[in-house]
């Protein structure tokens, strides 16, 4: 298989298996009234680890197919997640967070952002019924439930979607780093080993 | 080197985004006959094989996840059904003796007396998969058009009306709930002066409905039954048989001396059935409520 494939082959699968694991179990388990919702982690995951072009495209396939699958709104998914893939990916190429929270605060955030960006654009396509203050309430425990599986999840990701990226220079220099490869503090006989010593005068 | 990079990412982003929101333009204007509409169709068609073997190879994972979050639910329930229990013991009897003796008037008026569930030919199914989003209620089912079913046939599910069948393929169909945004159905509640109003979900809360547009000073009373009014106006008829139980009046508080509106508790579990019943000749021997000529009704 062509090197330049590899991520767009496993990106594909990894939306499409996704989307039939959520819509044929995940979406069935109820959890304090809500289910959580695997494709906005996913989507999510895929910008931190790949970068912001990967994560909105990664982001615009998911919707799409989120919504022709359940046979929504076509655009509305895509339109959200686009913005969720993007901004992921802006994080990791802007700040390069390498704390192992991170994902769950993305998780977290994504989640809020899908929510209540849902709710923004069905006021605007019009809503016909009455709307429940306590849909506020369900939109925060889905961020809640999705933080705590927002880990998982990113390991998850990271285990198909790695083999397949290309090696990242700044990623490289920081692994040096944090074995002590290049660190300024360390004297060179420390970051090279012990240095041989000429013969004796 | 750098700027073109900022170029490229910034056009993929601007690309998708106008893709997406020409879909959303072009989809919401559209007919259901539309080409979107019959992509969305065959795409549906190709992934509900894949998607009904999924459900039934994680059906495991998904009932060992369910039971714990349903013995939470259970016990919380306990008491409640016991009352529930003893108050429905007492109605049982009172109704079985209204049960005869309709009967016998039946008889004596020479009505059809098939109106229960099993002359509307429900085909029964299973629910493959669900939407997890608040704002759509809706769920797929491993039936089709070659099962004889069609868009509008009313479902039910614990005996009790869920949604209607909004979009067929010839293996599949979607069910839309009656907590979606778009629903609306024409109900009876079984009070002394049997008020007629019409249901609409209250979005963002799965476990209730209100009932509008009842006369305010209807004698509504909490626990009292909740069913389908099926009307008949000239040639217009609901989609819904009448007397298929929707839910019970959860409380009577101001809103239905102030709007003519009360809550409703469906009486089945919206976020749990998994098995449904398509009644696929909604409109065969059930006597309707006739309309005076002029007067509106709609629902679904």
């Amino acid at each position: 298989m062509p090197e330049s494939l590899r991520l767009p082959i496993r990106l594909a699968v990894l939306a499409v298996v996704t989307v039939i694991i959520q819509e044929a179990a995940i979406s069935q388990i109820s959890i304090f009234g809500i289910s959580a919702d695997l494709t906005v982690l996913v989507v999510m995951a895929v910008g931190l680890l790949a970068g912001s072009i990967p994560g909105a495209i990664m982001g615009f396939g998911t919707g799409l197919l989120v919504d022709m699958v359940l046979v929504q709104t076509l655009g509305v998914t895509s339109l959200l997640y686009i913005v969720i893939g993007y901004w992921a990916g802006r994080l990791r190429e802007l700040r390069d967070p390498s704390h192992g929270l991170v994902p769950m605060a993305m998780g977290a955030a994504a989640t809020a952002f899908a929510g209540l960006g849902m709710a923004v654009i069905q006021f605007l396509l019009g809503v016909d019924a009455p709307v429940s203050w306590l849909l506020l309430q369900q939109i925060f425990i889905t961020v809640l439930v999705n933080t705590l599986i927002s880990l998982p999840v990113y390991a998850a990701v990271r285990r198909i979607v790695e083999p397949a990226l290309p090696q990242d220079p700044r990623r490289r220099r920081r692994r040096a780093y944090t074995t002590g490869g290049l660190s300024p503090l360390q004297r060179p006989s420390q970051r090279l080993g012990a240095m041989p010593r000429s013969g004796t005068r | 080197m750098h700027s073109k990079q900022v170029r490229r990412r910034r056009a993929v982003v601007a690309a998708l985004v106008a893709v997406a929101l020409i879909l959303l333009t072009a989809y919401f204007g559209e007919s259901p006959s539309s080409p979107l509409h019959t992509l969305q169709r065959g795409i549906v068609e190709v992934f509900s094989p894949i998607q009904e073997g999924a459900s039934k190879v994680l059906s495991p994972f998904r009932d060992v996840a369910s039971f714990f979050s349903d013995t939470f639910k259970a016990k919380s329930q306990v008491g409640q059904l016991r009352k529930q229990v003893h108050k429905l013991q007492a109605e049982l009897a009172q109704s079985q003796y209204a049960v005869s003796q309709n009967a016998q008037l039946r008889r004596q008026v020479g009505l059809d007396n098939s109106t229960g569930l099993a002359s509307y030919k429900p085909v029964a199914s299973n629910v493959i998969s669900r939407d997890p989003t608040l704002w759509y209620a809706t769920v797929e089912i491993d039936k089709g058009s070659d099962d004889g079913i069609h868009r509008g046939n009313p479902v039910t599910a614990d005996g009790a009306l869920v949604g209607q069948v909004t979009t067929v393929d010839p293996t599949v169909s979607f069910v839309t709930l009656i907590t979606d945004h778009t629903m609306a159905v024409a109900a009876q509640v079984q009070d002394s002066s049997a008020d007629t109003g019409v249901l609409v979900p209250a979005v963002g809360n799965p476990s209730q409905l209100q009932l509008q547009y009842l006369p305010t000073s209807a004698p509504v009373q909490t626990g009292q039954q909740v069913v389908t009014v099926g009307f008949k106006s000239g040639p217009l008829q609901d989609l819904y048989p009448p007397g298929i139980p929707i839910g019970q009046v959860a409380s009577v508080g101001n809103s239905l001396a102030n709007n003519g509106e009360v809550p409703v508790t469906p009486a089945a579990d919206l976020r749990h059935f998994t098995i449904a019943q398509v009644l696929t000749a909604p409109h065969a021997g059930a006597e309707r409520v006739q309309l005076p000529s002029g007067s509106g009704g709609g629902s679904g």
